[in-house]
C-alpha cells in the first residue's frame, strides 16, 4: 500500500515537474521569457538534481505543504481543505444511501432468484447504470427544476450549505450507482442461497427466516461489501461529473479546473488525495474481507 | 463401441459435416434470439450502427451548418431553407438530429477502436500475469494496482491535461507527424482509456486463466512441450471467451460513457465535431432554453448503452443455460 | 426427546410408484421412474448405481428438496404411513432434520464455511426441541464423541476449514444424527475421503443402526460399500430400479442382465487382465430424454428380443421363489444364469522386456517461502518439503507398473518430474539408460518428448474445449515429429482413432459432443500417438462409471500388449490396481513403504500400511473374508511429516520408540520384494491374510 502510494507520488512527480522549463511555463504563464523562467527556477531551488527535487518534494507534501495554486495564488492545502468537506458530505451522502437501497433490493431479488420480483430489480438496476450521470442529471434538471420548478439547477452553496442543493447531484449519483451494487449483491445472494450448505440448513428443518438471517446473509455479503468499498474509487469518479455538472464547489470541480487551467500544484495535490482515499479504501477494503472471512482469518 | 468402428472411407464422407465459420456464427447469432433481453439490446444497438453507417446517405443538414439567429429551436421547426429541424437547433443554430447521428458515428469509431486496444493490452497482461506467476504476476499486478488506484476520472484528467492536444505530446502527434486535430484527440482518448480499462481486463483475465490453468489440457500441452505463448494463446484464452464476450460488451459501454464525459468536460474530440457529450455541455449553458438540445443527446447515449449492457445480459443468460 | 414409539412391523418410509422430473429448456425430463421402495424400522437400504441413474434425485425426493424446476409427477412417499407429498411446508419442515436426516457427498461444502460447527451443530435440537443453549451443548459433544471425533471440544469451537474431510464428515454425521432421526439418508458420504479415512466412516455408518436404531437409505456407486453396510439393495438403472432384494440375493443370485452387467465389469479378486478379463457393458447410458421404450437396458443387453423387450410396460416383477426378490425383466426366467458372460476373451499373459525406466534414489523437495515479516526476520526464511524421499524402483518393457497411495503421497509429484514439469532434486531418472530427471520437457527432444507421455485423470478436463478432437490429437503428431505432412497427419489421426475403437468421425466433434468414457479415449489416443516407450497413466479410470472404466482398462491392455509400451499407473484403487499391475509401489508421505510383484503385495507378508490398505478396500463379493484393520488419526501433512517412519502416527503394528526416532530399513523378503519396516522379519512373515475366500456360493461368472 505504501510502496502503491509511494510508486504514484513518484510518476505524478515525473510527469508534472519532471520537466522543469514546463513548470515554469506553466506557472509564470505562457509569455514569460525564457529569462525570467530562467530566474524562477533558480529561486524556487529547481536547478538542484531531479531526486532530491522529489525527495524535498515528497517531504513539504507529507507536512502538508502542497504549493501555492497559481490559479488562486492561495496555498493549495487551503483551497483542498474547503473543497474537501463539501465533497465528503457528498459523498457520504451518496455511499450511505447506495449501499442501503443495494443491499435491500440485492438480497430480496437474490433470495427468490428468478422470480416477478427478481426480474424487475434486475431490469432497474440495467437501466439506471446505462444512463450516465450528466445524461440522469440532464434529464432529472429538465424534470425537477425546469418543469415541476421544484429544486435549485446548481449547487454551489451560495448561501451557506443548503441540503436542498444536496438533493439533485445525489439523486444522480446514487441513481448511476445503485445499480451495478444491486447486482453485484443479488449474484452473490442468488449464489449462497444455491449451495450445498444452505441446502444442509434447509434439510435440518430451519425456518427459512433462520436460514437466510443465519445461514446465508452473512457468506452472501462478504463479496458485495468488499466490492463497495472498492468502488468508492468509482464514486469519487462521478463526484467529478456531478460537481462539474451542478457547479458543486467540491474537490472534484477544484481538479477539474485546475487541470484545464494548468494549474499543477493544484492537480498534484488533488490527485495524491483522491489516490489516497482510494488506496485507503482498498486496504479497508482488505481488513474487513478477511475479518469477514473466517477461512482467512485463520489460516 | 464396436459397432462404431467404421472403415477409412466412413471417416472422408465426414469431411463435409465440418461447419463453416460463417454458418457457425450464424447459429450462435440466432442463439440471441431465445433472451428477450439480450433481443432488445440488439435491437437497439443494431439502430445506433445503423444510422451511423447510413449517415452519409440520410437526407440531413449539415451537422455543421450553423444558422444564426435561429438558436436552440424546440423540436419539429421549419428550417430557415426548407425542410424540418426535426429535433429543433442548438446553440449555434445546427440541426439536433444531424449532430445526433454523425455523433453516433464518433463515439461508436472511438469507443470500439479504445475498447479493442485495451482490451488487447489488458488481455495479454492478464494471461501473462495469470499463467506465468511469480515475479511476471507480481509486477504486472503491482502495476495494474497502481493504476487502479486512481479514481478513473482522476486518472483521465491526469493523462489528458499532461499528454492532450495542448501539451507537447499533443503537439507533436498534430504538428510533427500531421494528424488531424481528431486523430490526434483520438489517439489521446485511446491512450487514456487504455491506461483505465487494461488493468481491469487483466484482472478478470488473471482470474479466469488462475481457474483454467489447473485443467488437464493445459498439464497435457505442458508435457508435449508447447512453448508458454502457445499454451497462453491457443490453450487458455479461447477458453476464457465466454466470460469475455460479456464483459467486452459492458466494456464497451463503459468505454462509451467515458467518451461521451469526455466530450461533455471538453477534453475529448475537439469542437465543432458533433460529440454527444459536447453537445450537452454546450446547451447546459443556456438553462432552460437549453434545455430540448440537451436532452436528446442524453436519450442518445443512454439508449446505446442500455442496448450493450442488455446485449452482454442476453449473452451472459444464454451462455449459463448451457 | 420425541416420541419414537412406532410399531415394529409398520415400514419407516414407503415409495410407491414414484415419479419425479426435471422441467429443462428440451421440455420434462423424466429423472426417475416407478420407484419402488419400503424401508422397515432399523434397516439399511442400499441404492446402487451409475451416474445418471436418479439415485440422488430419489434422496431429494424424500426430503421434498427438488428446487425449482424439479417436482414430484406420480406416486406416494410415505413416512411413517402418512404421505410427504401433501404435507405442508410447516410439516415439512418438522420432519426434516428431526425425523428424516441427511449426509451429503461433500463434509467441505455442505458445512456453512463461515460458523463454527458448535453453532451448526446445536442449532438443530434447539430449533427441533426447544431446548437451552446449555443442553445442546451437551448433546452436540456427546454426540461428537460418539461419531469418534477426537477432542470435540476444540472441535465445537473450530470452523470447518480447520478440520479435515474426515472430521468434517464425522461433524456433519453428528448433525444428522442430534435429533436422533428414525431415517437417515446417506448420499455417495465417502467419496470425497481418501480410503483409509474412508474406512472409518464406513466402520461408523455400520454402527448407527445397531446402536441407534436407525433406518438408513444408503446411496452409492460401490457395490462393496453397499455390501458392507445395507441389508437391502436397489439397483438402479436409467432412472428406473432394475432389481431389488437382499444383499445376499442381489449379489449371488442376481436376476437382471444389468446388474450381473455391472458384477463382471468390477475388478474383484480373482479377476485377471489376461486370464479372466473384465466384460465391460457395451453402448452407453442413454441420455434421459433418448431412453428407448420398454426395457431401459434393451439396446445394451445380451439377452435382448425384440417384440418383448421392447414393449412397455416392463414391470417389477417378484421372482417366484425367492421371496423379497423383484426384478425388471420379462425374459429373467429364460436366461441361463450360470453362462459364461459373452465378450470376454482370454489372452495370453504379457511377457516383459528389458527395463525401460530406471529410479534411483530419486528425491523431488519444494522450498516453501515464508514471505511474512516474521518469517524473514527469524531467518527460517524458507524450509524444504520432501515431496519424494529416494524412490527407487525400475519398470520394464511392457509392464505395468502401479504406484499406490493417498493423498499427499507424492505419486503425482513423481509423474511431473516423469514428465520434466520439475526438475528433480537428486538421484537419478533414467530412461532407456539416459538421465531425464533433470532435463525440462521444454529442453527434450520430441522424439524424447513421443516416447514419455501421460493419460490424464479427469476425462472432462483432458480435452480443450475449444478445439476439435482432430486437430488436438493431430497437434500431439506435429510436436512429437511424427510427421508434418498434412494428408499424412489426417491419416495418423484416423488409424489413432481407429487404435481407440472410435469412429472417424469424431475427428471434426468438439470434445463436449463427447461422453466422458469417449474423452478417456481420446486421451489415450494422444499419449500412444508418438511412439511411446513409457505411458504414465494419472487414475485413468477413476471418474469414470464402472461399466466404462472395464472398457477403458480393457483398451489399455490391447495397446500395450500390441506395442510392448512400459505403463505407470497412479491410482488410489487397490482393486483396479490388483487387476491391471504387474508390479506395486506402495507410497505413504513421499516415500516408497513397500514394493514387489502385485502377487507379493496382495499377499502376505505386508507392509503395516499395505495391510491397511488392502482391508480399507471396499470388495463386492459376498464369498470375501476380510480382517478388520481401521487405522486411527488422519493423514499427516506433507509439510510437516512424523519423525521416524512417516507412518507411525497411525500404524497398527508399532512396536515402540525406535518407530518414531529411526527411519527404519529396507528389508528385501524375497526377490525384489522390498519392506520399509521395523517389524522384525518372522513378525512379518507371519502375518495372516486380509483377503480370504470364504464359502463360495454362485459367484458372477
Amino acid at each position: 500500500m505504501i510502496l502503491i502510494m509511494l510508486t504514484i507520488s513518484l510518476i505524478l512527480f515525473l510527469l508534472f515537474e519532471g520537466d522543469k522549463y514546463n513548470v515554469a511555463a506553466k506557472v509564470l504563464g505562457p509569455y514569460s521569457t525564457v529569462g525570467q523562467r530562467d530566474l524562477w527556477l533558480e529561486q524556487n531551488g529547481y536547478n538542484q538534481p531531479l531526486w532530491w527535487r522529489y525527495l524535498s518534494w515528497i517531504w513539504r507534501f507529507l507536512h502538508g505543504d502542497f504549493g501555492t495554486s497559481i490559479m488562486f495564488n492561495t496555498p493549495v492545502a487551503k483551497l483542498l481543505g474547503e473543497h474537501l468537506g463539501n465533497t465528503a458530505i457528498l459523498a457520504g451522502c451518496v455511499f450511505s444511501l447506495t449501499v442501503i437501497v443495494a443491499l435491500t433490493l440485492g438480497v430480496f431479488s437474490g433470495i427468490a432468484e428468478g422470480s416477478l420480483r427478481d426480474r424487475a430489480v434486475t431490469v432497474l438496476s440495467v437501466l439506471t447504470t446505462s444512463v450516465p450521470e450528466f445524461a440522469s442529471a440532464t434529464i432529472l434538471v429538465a424534470i425537477f427544476v425546469y418543469w415541476l420548478n421544484w429544486l435549485p439547477g446548481s449547487s454551489s452553496f451560495s448561501n451557506g450549505i443548503d441540503p436542498i442543493e444536496l438533493v439533485l447531484p445525489v439523486a444522480v449519483l446514487v441513481i448511476y450507482n445503485f445499480g451495478y451494487y444491486t447486482r453485484m449483491t443479488r449474484a452473490s445472494m442468488a449464489e449462497v442461497m444455491t449451495s450445498q450448505y444452505v441446502r444442509t440448513a434447509i434439510l435440518k428443518g430451519l425456518p427459512f427466516r433462520r436460514v437466510v438471517i443465519r445461514h446465508a446473509l452473512r457468506n452472501a455479503l462478504i463479496a458485495p461489501f468488499t466490492v463497495m468499498v472498492l468502488q468508492l474509487n468509482y464514486l469519487l469518479s462521478g463526484v467529478i461529473v456531478v460537481e462539474v455538472f451542478f457547479a458543486y464547489k467540491g474537490f472534484g470541480k477544484l481538479l477539474y479546473e485546475a487541470a484545464t487551467f494548468g494549474d499543477i500544484y493544484t492537480v498534484e495535490a488533488c490527485t495524491m488525495v483522491a489516490v489516497f482515499v482510494a488506496v485507503l479504501s482498498q486496504f479497508i477494503s482488505d481488513v474487513g474481507y478477511t475479518l469477514l472471512n473466517p477461512r482467512i482469518r485463520f489460516s | 463401441m464396436s459397432e462404431l468402428t467404421t472403415s477409412p472411407t466412413a471417416g472422408t464422407a465426414a469431411k463435409p459435416r465440418r461447419a463453416g465459420r460463417f454458418s457457425r456464427l450464424l447459429s450462435s447469432i440466432s442463439l440471441l434470439r431465445e433472451s428477450p433481453i439480450g433481443m432488445i439490446g440488439a435491437v437497439l444497438v443494431l439502430f445506433w450502427v445503423t444510422l451511423a453507417v447510413l449517415a452519409p446517405v440520410l437526407p440531413l443538414f449539415d451537422p455543421l451548418a450553423q444558422s444564426p439567429g435561429f438558436l436552440l429551436k424546440p423540436i419539429l421547426t421549419p428550417a430557415k431553407g426548407g425542410g424540418t429541424h426535426w429535433l429543433g437547433t442548438d446553440e449555434l443554430g445546427r440541426d439536433v438530429l444531424s449532430r445526433l447521428i454523425w455523433g453516433s458515428r464518433l463515439v461508436l469509431v472511438w469507443a470500439t477502436l479504445a475498447t479493442v486496444v485495451a482490451y488487447a493490452v489488458g488481455m495479454v497482461m492478464g494471461v501473462v500475469a495469470g499463467y506465468r506467476g511469480g515475479w511476471w504476476d507480481e509486477i504486472i499486478s503491482f502495476f495494474g494496482n497502481v493504476l487502479l488506484s486512481f479514481p478513473l476520472m482522476v486518472l483521465y484528467i491526469v493523462i489528458i491535461s499532461r499528454f492532450g492536444p495542448a501539451s507537447e505530446f499533443g503537439q507533436y502527434l498534430s504538428h510533427d507527424l500531421g494528424l488531424d486535430p481528431v486523430l490526434t484527440a483520438g489517439v489521446i482518448i485511446i491512450l487514456a482509456v487504455t491506461f483505465g480499462t487494461a488493468p481491469q481486463v487483466a484482472r478478470i483475465v488473471r482470474g479466469l486463466v488462475l481457474d483454467l490453468k489447473t485443467r488437464d489440457y493445459i498439464a497435457a500441452a505442458e508435457v508435449r512441450g508447447e512453448t508458454p505463448w502457445y499454451i497462453m494463446m491457443v490453450e487458455l484464452l479461447p477458453n476464457a471467451r465466454g466470460p469475455l464476450i460479456v464483459d467486452s460488451c459492458l466494456r464497451l459501454g463503459y468505454v462509451t460513457i467515458t467518451i461521451a464525459l469526455l466530450g461533455y468536460l471538453s477534453l475529448g474530440l475537439p469542437p465543432p465535431f458533433p460529440d454527444w457529450g459536447k453537445m450537452i455541455s454546450g446547451a447546459q449553458k443556456f438553462g432552460s432554453f437549453g434545455m430540448n438540445a440537451m436532452l436528446w443527446p442524453a436519450f442518445a447515449i443512454s439508449s446505446l448503452v442500455l442496448g450493450l449492457n442488455l446485449l452482454a445480459d442476453g449473452i451472459r443468460e444464454i451462455s449459463l443455460r448451457d | 426427546m420425541p416420541d419414537n414409539t412406532v410399531s415394529l412391523d409398520q415400514p419407516v418410509l414407503e415409495c410407491r410408484n414414484l415419479s419425479v422430473s426435471y422441467y429443462t429448456r428440451a421440455g420434462e425430463v423424466p429423472a426417475v421412474v416407478d420407484f419402488n421402495l419400503t424401508v422397515m424400522p432399523g434397516e439399511a437400504v442400499g441404492i446402487v448405481g451409475e451416474s445418471g441413474c436418479g439415485k440422488s434425485t430419489v434422496a431429494l425426493a424424500i426430503m421434498q428438496y427438488m428446487g425449482k424446476n424439479g417436482g414430484i409427477t406420480g406416486g406416494q412417499i410415505l413416512f411413517n404411513g402418512r404421505d410427504m407429498t401433501t404435507m405442508s411446508e410447516e410439516e415439512l419442515r418438522s420432519i426434516r432434520g428431526s425425523r428424516i436426516a441427511m449426509v451429503y457427498q461433500e463434509p467441505m461444502a455442505s458445512l456453512n464455511p463461515s460458523m463454527k460447527i458448535k453453532e451448526q451443530l446445536m442449532e438443530v435440537p434447539m430449533v427441533h426441541e426447544g431446548i437451552a443453549a446449555a443442553a445442546a451443548w451437551k448433546r452436540a459433544v456427546e454426540m461428537l464423541d460418539a461419531v469418534r471425533v477426537p477432542d470435540p471440544e476444540r472441535i465445537m469451537n473450530s470452523y470447518p476449514h480447520q478440520l479435515s474431510g474426515g472430521q468434517q464428515q464425522r461433524a456433519v454425521i453428528a448433525m444428522a444424527l442430534l435429533s436422533n432421526p428414525q431415517l437417515l439418508l446417506l448420499d455417495e458420504p465417502t467419496t470425497a475421503l481418501d480410503v483409509t479415512v474412508e474406512a472409518g466412516v464406513v466402520e461408523l455408518i455400520k454402527d448407527i443402526s445397531k446402536r441407534f436404531g436407525t433406518s438408513m437409505i444408503y446411496i452409492s456407486h460401490n457395490l462393496g460399500l453397499i455390501l458392507e453396510t445395507c441389508h437391502k439393495i436397489a439397483v438402479m438403472y436409467s432412472g428406473q430400479a432394475v432389481e431389488f432384494g437382499s444383499v445376499g440375493q442381489v449379489f449371488d443370485h442376481m436376476r437382471h442382465p444389468y446388474t450381473r452387467g455391472l458384477f463382471n465389469s468390477i475388478p474383484l479378486p480373482g479377476t485377471d487382465r489376461h486370464a479372466r478379463p473384465l466384460v465391460p457393458i457395451r453402448g452407453q447410458l442413454p441420455l434421459p430424454y433418448e431412453r428407448p421404450p420398454g426395457c431401459t437396458f434393451g439396446p445394451r443387453c445380451d439377452h435382448f428380443v425384440a417384440g418383448r423387450c421392447n414393449r412397455p410396460p416392463i414391470p417389477m416383477e417378484a421372482v417366484i421363489d425367492d421371496p423379497g426378490h423383484a426384478v425388471r425383466c420379462v425374459r429373467y426366467r429364460e436366461i441361463d444364469w450360470s453362462q459364461k458372460p459373452i465378450g470376454a476373451i482370454e489372452q495370453q499373459a504379457i511377457t516383459f522386456g528389458e527395463p525401460v525406466l530406471e529410479v534411483r534414489n530419486m528425491k523431488k523437495y519444494y522450498e516453501i517461502r515464508d514471505t511474512s515479516l516474521a518469517g524473514m526476520l527469524s531467518g527460517k526464511g524458507s524450509r524444504f518439503v520432501k515431496a519424494n524421499e529416494k524412490l527407487d524402483f525400475d519398470a520394464r518393457e511392457a509392464e505395468t507398473v502401479a504406484i499406490v497411495g493417498e493423498s499427499g503421497c507424492g505419486k503425482s509429484t513423481f509423474a511431473k518430474v516423469l514428465m520434466g514439469l520439475e526438475e528433480s532434486t537428486g538421484g537419478e531418472v533414467l530412461l532407456h539408460g539416459k538421465e531425464i530427471g533433470h532435463l525440462p520437457v521444454r529442453k527434450r527432444s520430441p522424439q524424447l518428448i513421443g516416447s514419455l507421455q501421460m493419460v490424464f485423470q479427469n476425462p472432462f478436463e483432458t480435452l480443450n474445449p475449444s478445439h476439435s478432437v482432430g486437430s488436438q490429437i493431430a497437434r500431439v503428431l506435429k510436436k512429437y515429429g511424427v510427421t508434418h505432412s498434412r494428408g499424412e497427419v489426417q491419416e495418423r489421426v484416423f488409424e489413432l482413432l481407429d487404435m481407440v475403437k472410435l469412429p472417424r468421425a469424431f475427428a471434426f466433434r468438439k470434445p463436449r459432443q463427447l461422453s466422458g468414457g469417449q474423452k478417456q479415449r481420446i486421451g489415450i489416443a494422444r499419449a500412444f500417438g508418438g511412439d511411446a516407450a513409457v505411458v504414465v497413466a494419472d487414475e485413468p479410470v477413476s471418474a469414470l462409471d464402472v461399466s466404462v472404466q472395464a472398457a477403458v482398462t480393457g483398451l489399455l491392455t490391447d495397446i500395450q500388449r500390441q506395442k510392448r509400451t512400459t505403463l505407470i499407473f497412479i491410482s488410489h484403487d487397490l482393486s483396479v490396481v490388483r487387476y491391471l499391475a504387474d508390479r506395486v509401489v506402495v507410497m505413504y508421505l513421499g516415500r516408497i513403504m513397500e514394493q514387489g510383484t502385485t502377487d507379493q503385495i496382495f499377499s502376505p507378508p505386508y507392509h503395516p500400511y499395505t495391510e491397511a490398505l488392502l482391508s480399507a478396500v471396499p470388495i463386492a463379493d459376498t464369498s470375501v473374508r476380510k480382517k478388520h484393520i481401521v487405522l486411527k488419526g488422519e493423514l499427516p501433512s506433507p509439510m510437516n511429516p512424523p519423525s521416524g517412519c512417516p507412518f507411525q502416527t497411525r500404524c497398527p503394528r508399532k512396536i515402540g520408540a525406535i518407530c518414531e526416532t529411526e527411519l527404519p530399513p529396507v528389508k528385501e523378503l524375497e526377490p525384489g520384494h522390498k519392506i520399509m519396516c521395523h517389524l522384525p522379519d518372522d513378525v512379518l512373515r507371519a502375518m495372516e491374510p486380509v483377503i480370504a475366500f470364504g464359502t463360495s456360493k454362485e459367484r458372477a461368472a
